[in-house]
C-alpha cells in the first residue's frame, strides 16, 4: 500500500472524448449508464414535484391547493413517472449497465448499439410523456383501468400510453442485453457460482423484463385502439370485458415490482458483503431465491384483483401463491442478517443505506402478507394501506438501495469520493423522513381512507398532517445527495481503485475505468467474496490503495 | 475473400462468441414476440367463448380460399428463406440473393392479398371501427370478431413489412458479399424472425378463416 | 357520525371483529419479526463492528439446517395466515339465504340504492340492525367500488355485470360509504352514509318513505316497454317464452344447454336477446340496449320476480342463490 496521494488516472472513459457528439453516439456501456443517470434523475425530480403538491394538498381535508381534476392528474403523473421512468430503469440501467460487463470481466455488453438504442427509446418515451403532461396531463391513474381510460377520460391518454409503450421496448432491450452477456461473456474461470450476487439478481430481473413487458405493451396498445377506434375489447358498452384489461395489465405490473426490487437485492448483497468483509451467508440460497421470486412472481397477479369481480376460487389460488413468493424474499433478509454474525462491520454510508433497506424492506414485505391475506385485503384494498406498503418497498427498498449503490460505486464511476459525513447525515435524514411519511399511512388505510382522494373526512387529518410533515423531511433529505454528489465531481477526493476493499472484478480496474475496461482479459481463480481472514480487522483508509492479493 | 482477417467486434473475444450472442439474442427477442402475440390470442379465446355464435358468423365473412392461398404463399416463403440461409452459409452469393428476393416477392404477394381482403371488407361495410354508430348493439360480437381480425392480422402484417424491409437490406448486403460464410449469422437471424412471423399466421389462419 | 380521531375503525358488522382478529395476528407476527431482525442487526452491528474484540473464529458461510429452518417455519406461518384469511373471506363473500335483497346502481359520481320494498335512496342507505343485507350492484359507466370500512367489506361495481356485497350490521350508528375505485374527477366526493337503525326505527322510517313515495303508483315497466305484448300474452302463447314464474327456473336453450333464469340471464336477454334462444323459439326479440338503463333493468327484474307463477310450470326448487353470479 502506498502513501502517496491518490490522483485521477490520465486516460479514462470520461475524458476519452469531450465532445457532446461523442456522448450521443457512444457505445460505451459506462457512458450509456451516465446518460441514464442524468435522465432518470430528471424524472425523479418531476415525480417528486408532483408528490410534493399531492402531500401539500392532503394536509387539509378540503381542496385548498388544487381542484380535483388537477389532483387526479398529479397522482397519475407521479405514478407513471416514478414507476416507468425512474424505478424500473434505475438500478438496471445505471448500475447494471455500468457494472454488468465489468463484473463479468468483459469489455462491453453483448450488443452495445442496442444498448444505445435502449437509451434513445427511453429518452423519446420520456419526451412524449413530458409533452403529454405539459399539454394538459393524464388523469387515469398509472393503472389505466378501463373503461375509464379507454372511453371516459378526457385527458392525454394516448400520448402517455404511447410514451409508456415505447419505454417498454427500452426495458426489453436492456434485459435482453444482460441475459446474453451473462451467458456468453463471462471471463475465463468465472463460473456461475463465482459470480457476484448482483449479477444473479440482474439476470433474474432481466428475465422478467423480457417476458413481462410485451404483455403490458399489448394492454396499453389495446387501450389506445379502443380509445381511437372504439373496438370493443375493454368497454362493456362496446361488448368488451374491463377485467381483461386488469388481467393483462397486472400480469406484467406485478412482476414489474420485482424488476424494481430484485436489482436492489443485488446491490444490498454487495454492500452487506463488502462492509462486513464477509461472503454473504448462504450464497447459493440468495442466488436461487432471485430466480424463485422471478418465477413465482409471474403467478400472483390476481392478488391485485381480489375484489374486482374475479372468482373467489381464483382469489384463493392467487392468495396462496402470494404467500409463497414471500418466502424467497425472507430468505434474503435472514441471510443478510446472518452475514453480520462474526463479521467485521464498517459504517460507511453505503452500509447505512443497506441496513436501512433491510429494516424497511422487512416492514414492506411483511405488510405485503397483510395484502395477500384475503380477509384483510377486502378491507384495505385501494386504501392508503396499499400506498404505504408499496412505498416501503419502492422507496424504503429500491430507492435506498439505489442511493446506497450510487454512493458505493461513485468512486469507480467518477474517480471521486463523496463527502462521508454529509452522506451519512443524509442517509439518516432520509430514513427518518421516510418512516414519518409512510408509517402513518398504514393506520390511515386500515381506518378506511381510500387511495386517490384529495378530500377526505375530518378524522383522517391528523395522520395526513403527520405524513406530509415527514414528506418535507424526506424531500430535504433527497436534495443533499444530489447536491454533494455534483459537488464531488469537482471537489471530491480522488478515489483509489478499491476504496472500500471489496472483491469483484470491477474493483481491479482504475477509478474511473478505461473505455475498454480491462487491458487484458482477467482470469478468475478465486471464489466470490474471497475476503481473506486477515482483512477482517483491516482499517480501510480512504487515501490508501487496497490491493487484492 | 480472406475471412480469417475479419476480426470479431471489439468487445468479443472470438467469432464463435459473437455468433452465439447474436443467435441467443434473436431467440430472446422472439420470446418477447411470443408473449405479445400470446396476449392477443388470449383476448381472442376469451371473446370466442363469450360470442360463439357471432364468431362463427364472422368466420363466414372470410374467404377461406384466399386465406389458404396466403398460407401456402407464406409457407413457400419460409422455404425460400430457409434455402437462402443455407446458401448464405455455403457462401453462394447469387443463390442467396435470388432466394432472398423470392422470399420478398412471396411476402409482398401475401400483403397484396391481405390488402385486397381488407378492401373487400371495407366495401362490404365490415369495418365496424369506421362507423361504430351503425353497428347495432346486438352485432357487438361480430364487431369484436372483426376488430380482432383487423388487429391481429394488422399487427402480423406490420411484422411482415418489417421483415420484408430487413430482407431488402440483406439483399443489398449480399450484393456486397458481406452476408456470406462466417458472416451469414445475420441471414440466419432474419430467417428465425421470418419463420416466427410465418408461424403466427399458421395459427391466425384457422382461428379466423376456419372458425365455421 | 363520530368524527373523532381514532386508531382503529369502528366494528359495526358481524364480520368486523373477525377481520380485525386476523389483522391483529398479522400485526403481532410482523412486530415480532421486525423487532427480531432489527434487534439482531443492531446487536451484530455493534458487537462485530470493525476493530471490536469479539470472537470471529467460527463464522460460517452457510448452514443448511438453519437455512431450511427459516424457510420451513415462515412457510408454516404463511399457511396459517392463508387458511385463516380464506376462511373469513368465504364468510365475507357468501351472503346467507335470509339476506334482504337490495339493489344499487353506481354512476359518476353517486350511489342509487333501492330497498326491496321499492323505495330508493341516493348516497344514503338505511338498514335495520342485525339483519343480513345483500346488495346487487352494477355501474352505469366506469368501475366503482362499494366500501364501508366499519363493516370491513368492499366490492368493485362493474359496468356490464352484476356483483354482490353483503353485511350484517351489529351496531346502531352512521358509517362512511366510500367509492374505492378511482372513477374520475369526483371520485373522492362519491361518498355516502350507511345508517343502521333499530328494527323498529327502521320500520318507522320505511313506512314513512313508502307512504310519501310514488313507488306503488309507478306504472309497470313491463307494460310500458311492451314486454307483455309478446311475453305475457296468455291467450296467444308461442311467440315468446312466458315470463310468469320464469325467475329461478331452469331454461333449455336451442343448443341443448340448460341455464338458470337468474338476474344475469334476464339482463343479457334484454340487452342481447340473440345470445341465448330458448328451445322452440326463434330470434325475434329486438335488443333494448341504449333504451333502458341499469336502473330500469333492475326494475324489470324486480317486476318479473313478482309475477304470479303459472301453476303448470315446474317449481323453483332448483333455483340458484343470489350469492353466485354467472358470467354473461
Amino acid at each position: 500500500m502506498s502513501d502517496t496521494p491518490v490522483t485521477l488516472p490520465e486516460h479514462h472513459y470520461l475524458n476519452a472524448d469531450y465532445r457532446l457528439s461523442s456522448w450521443l453516439v457512444t457505445r460505451d456501456h459506462k457512458r450509456i449508464a451516465i446518460l441514464y443517470l442524468i435522465s432518470i434523475t430528471f424524472f425523479f425530480v418531476i415525480g417528486g414535484i408532483a408528490a410534493t403538491i399531492v402531500r401539500l394538498e392532503l394536509m387539509t381535508a378540503k381542496a385548498d391547493w388544487v381542484e380535483s381534476e388537477t389532483y387526479n392528474k398529479l397522482f397519475t403523473i407521479h405514478g407513471i413517472t416514478m414507476i416507468f421512468f425512474f424505478l424500473i430503469p434505475s438500478i438496471p440501467t445505471v448500475l447494471g449497465n455500468f457494472l454488468v460487463p465489468m463484473m463479468l470481466g468483459a469489455r462491453d455488453l453483448a450488443f452495445p448499439r442496442l444498448n444505445l438504442l435502449s437509451w434513445y427509446l427511453f429518452a423519446t418515451a420520456g419526451i412524449l410523456t413530458m409533452w403529454a403532461i405539459l399539454a394538459g396531463g393524464v388523469d387515469t391513474g398509472w393503472t389505466f383501468y378501463t373503461p375509464y381510460s379507454s372511453t371516459y377520460s378526457n385527458s392525454y391518454v394516448m400520448a402517455t400510453a404511447l410514451g409508456v409503450f415505447v419505454s417498454g421496448f427500452s426495458s426489453i432491450l436492456t434485459g435482453l442485453n444482460f441475459i446474453v452477456t451473462t451467458h456468453l461473456m463471462r471471463a475465463p474461470g468465472l463460473t456461475w457460482f463465482r459470480l457476484p450476487l448482483f449479477i444473479w439478481s440482474m439476470y433474474a430481473a432481466s428475465l422478467i423484463m423480457v417476458l413481462g413487458t410485451p404483455v403490458v405493451a399489448l394492454a396499453i396498445l389495446l387501450v389506445g385502439l379502443e380509445r381511437m377506434f372504439g373496438i370493443g375489447i375493454f368497454d362493456p358498452a362496446l361488448g368488451g370485458d374491463p377485467l381483461l384489461f386488469q388481467h393483462l395489465f397486472w400480469f406484467y405490473s406485478h412482476p414489474a415490482v420485482y424488476i424494481m426490487v430484485l436489482p436492489a437485492f443485488g446491490v444490498i448483497s454487495e454492500l452487506v458483503a463488502c462492509f462486513s468483509s464477509r461472503r454473504p451467508f448462504g450464497y447459493a440460497f440468495i442466488g436461487f431465491s432471485s430466480f424463485a421470486i422471478a418465477i413465482i412472481g409471474f403467478l400472483v397477479w390476481g392478488h391485485h384483483m381480489f375484489v374486482s369481480g374475479q372468482s373467489v376460487y381464483a382469489g384463493m389460488v392467487f392468495s396462496m401463491l402470494s404467500f409463497l413468493v414471500a418466502i424467497p424474499s425472507s430468505i434474503k433478509v435472514f441471510n443478510w442478517t446472518a452475514t453480520l454474525y462474526k463479521a467485521s462491520i464498517s459504517y460507511r454510508t453505503p452500509m447505512l443505506y443497506a441496513l436501512g433497506f433491510i429494516g424497511l424492506f422487512t416492514i414492506g414485505g411483511l405488510t405485503g402478507l397483510f395484502l395477500a391475506t384475503l380477509a384483510v385485503d377486502v378491507h384495505v384494498h385501494d386504501t392508503y394501506f396499499v400506498v404505504a406498503h408499496f412505498h416501503y418497498i419502492m422507496v424504503g427498498g429500491t430507492v435506498m438501495a439505489y442511493l446506497g449503490g450510487i454512493h458505493f460505486w461513485w468512486p469507480k464511476m467518477t474517480g471521486r469520493m463523496y463527502p462521508e459525513s454529509w452522506a451519512r447525515f443524509s442517509a439518516i435524514l432520509i430514513f427518518v423522513g421516510f418512516n414519518l411519511t409512510f408509517f402513518p399511512q398504514f393506520l390511515l388505510g386500515y381506518l378506511g381512507m381510500p387511495r386517490r382522494y384529495h378530500v377526505y373526512p375530518e378524522e383522517f387529518q391528523v395522520l395526513n398532517v403527520m405524513s406530509s410533515a415527514g414528506a418535507s423531511i424526506l424531500a430535504v433529505g433527497y436534495v443533499f445527495p444530489v447536491t454533494y454528489l455534483i459537488w464531488s465531481l469537482r471537489y471530491g477526493e480522488p478515489a483509489p481503485a478499491n476504496p472500500f476493499g471489496h472483491t469483484g472484478l470491477e474493483w481491479t480496474t482504475q477509478s474511473p475505468p478505461k473505455t475498454h475496461n480491462f487491458d487484458t482479459v482477467p482470469i478468475v481463480e478465486r471464489e466470490a467474496y474471497d475476503f481473506l481472514p486477515e482483512d477482517t480487522d483491516r482499517k480501510i483508509d480512504e487515501e490508501q490503495e487496497v490491493e487484492l492479493v | 475473400m480472406s475471412d480469417a482477417a475479419v476480426l470479431p467486434a471489439h468487445h468479443f473475444e472470438t467469432h464463435e462468441q459473437q455468433r452465439l450472442a447474436g443467435e441467443v439474442g434473436m431467440w430472446l427477442f422472439l420470446v418477447t414476440e411470443f408473449m405479445f402475440f400470446g396476449g392477443l390470442f388470449l383476448a381472442y379465446f376469451i371473446y370466442r367463448n363469450w360470442y360463439p355464435v357471432e364468431f362463427v358468423e364472422g368466420g363466414h365473412t372470410m374467404d377461406s380460399v384466399l386465406g389458404a392461398i396466403n398460407t401456402g404463399v407464406l409457407l413457400t416463403s419460409s422455404l425460400t428463406m430457409a434455402l437462402a440461409v443455407h446458401a448464405a452459409e455455403q457462401s453462394e452469393r447469387r443463390r442467396t440473393l435470388w432466394l432472398l428476393i423470392a422470399t420478398m416477392v412471396f411476402g409482398t404477394i401475401f400483403l397484396g392479398v391481405k390488402a385486397y381482403e381488407y378492401h373487400h371488407k371495407y366495401e362490404e361495410g365490415l369495418m365496424p371501427f369506421l362507423a361504430p354508430e351503425v353497428w347495432q348493439p346486438d352485432r357487438r360480437g361480430l364487431a369484436t370478431f372483426l376488430h380482432l381480425y383487423f388487429l391481429m392480422t394488422g399487427v402480423h402484417a406490420f411484422h411482415m413489412v418489417i421483415g420484408i424491409g430487413a430482407l431488402a437490406i440483406l439483399a443489398r448486403w449480399t450484393t456486397q458479399g458481406v452476408t456470406l460464410g462466417p458472416r451469414s449469422l445475420v441471414v440466419h437471424n432474419v430467417g428465425l424472425y421470418w419463420h416466427f412471423v410465418d408461424l403466427v399466421w399458421v395459427f391466425l389462419f384457422p382461428f379466423f378463416y376456419l372458425v365455421a | 357520525m363520530n368524527n373523532d380521531f381514532r386508531w382503529m375503525p369502528e366494528q359495526a358488522s358481524s364480520i368486523s371483529s373477525e377481520v380485525d382478529a386476523v389483522y391483529y395476528f398479522l400485526v403481532i407476527v410482523s412486530a415480532v419479526l421486525t423487532v427480531l431482525i432489527a434487534g439482531l442487526i443492531v446487536y451484530f452491528a455493534i458487537k462485530y463492528r470493525r476493530g471490536s474484540p469479539a470472537d470471529r473464529s467460527t463464522g460460517t458461510t452457510h448452514f443448511y439446517a438453519i437455512e431450511l429452518t427459516w424457510i420451513i417455519l415462515p412457510f408454516l406461518l404463511t399457511l396459517v395466515m392463508f387458511f385463516w384469511g380464506a376462511h373469513v373471506y368465504l364468510k365475507q363473500t357468501r351472503p346467507p339465504a335470509s339476506a334482504m335483497q337490495f339493489q344499487c346502481v353506481a354512476k359518476q359520481w353517486m350511489w342509487k340504492i333501492q330497498h326491496p320494498q321499492g323505495n330508493a335512496e341516493i348516497n344514503e342507505l338505511h338498514v335495520p340492525l342485525d339483519q343480513p343485507i345483500a346488495i346487487r350492484m352494477i355501474s352505469e359507466d366506469v368501475i366503482h367500488s362499494f366500501y364501508v370500512p366499519a363493516f370491513r367489506v368492499k366490492q368493485d361495481v362493474l359496468p356490464g355485470r352484476y356483483t354482490t356485497i353483503w353485511f350484517q350490521p351489529t351496531k346502531v350508528g352512521s358509517y362512511h360509504l366510500f367509492c374505492a375505485e378511482y372513477c374520475g374527477a369526483k371520485h373522492a366526493e362519491m361518498r355516502g352514509t350507511v345508517h343502521v337503525l333499530e328494527p323498529s326505527q327502521y320500520q318507522e322510517w320505511l313506512n314513512q318513505k313508502l307512504a310519501t313515495s310514488s313507488t306503488s303508483a309507478a306504472p309497470s315497466l313491463l307494460s310500458e316497454l311492451r314486454c307483455t305484448s309478446c311475453h305475457l300474452n296468455g291467450d296467444r302463447p308461442g311467440r315468446a317464452p312466458s315470463l310468469a314464474g320464469l325467475f329461478g327456473r331452469r331454461v333449455v336453450l336451442n343448443n341443448g344447454q340448460t341455464v338458470i333464469a337468474d338476474e344475469t340471464y334476464i339482463r343479457e336477454s334484454i340487452l342481447r336477446p340473440a345470445a341465448k334462444i330458448v328451445t322452440g323459439y326463434t330470434p325475434l326479440m329486438p335488443s333494448f340496449e341504449g333504451q333502458v338503463n341499469e336502473e330500469q333493468i333492475l326494475q324489470l327484474i324486480r317486476e318479473i320476480k313478482q309475477l304470479p307463477r303459472d301453476v303448470t310450470a315446474p317449481s323453483k326448487e332448483d333455483s340458484m342463490s343470489d350469492a353466485e353470479e354467472s358470467n354473461p
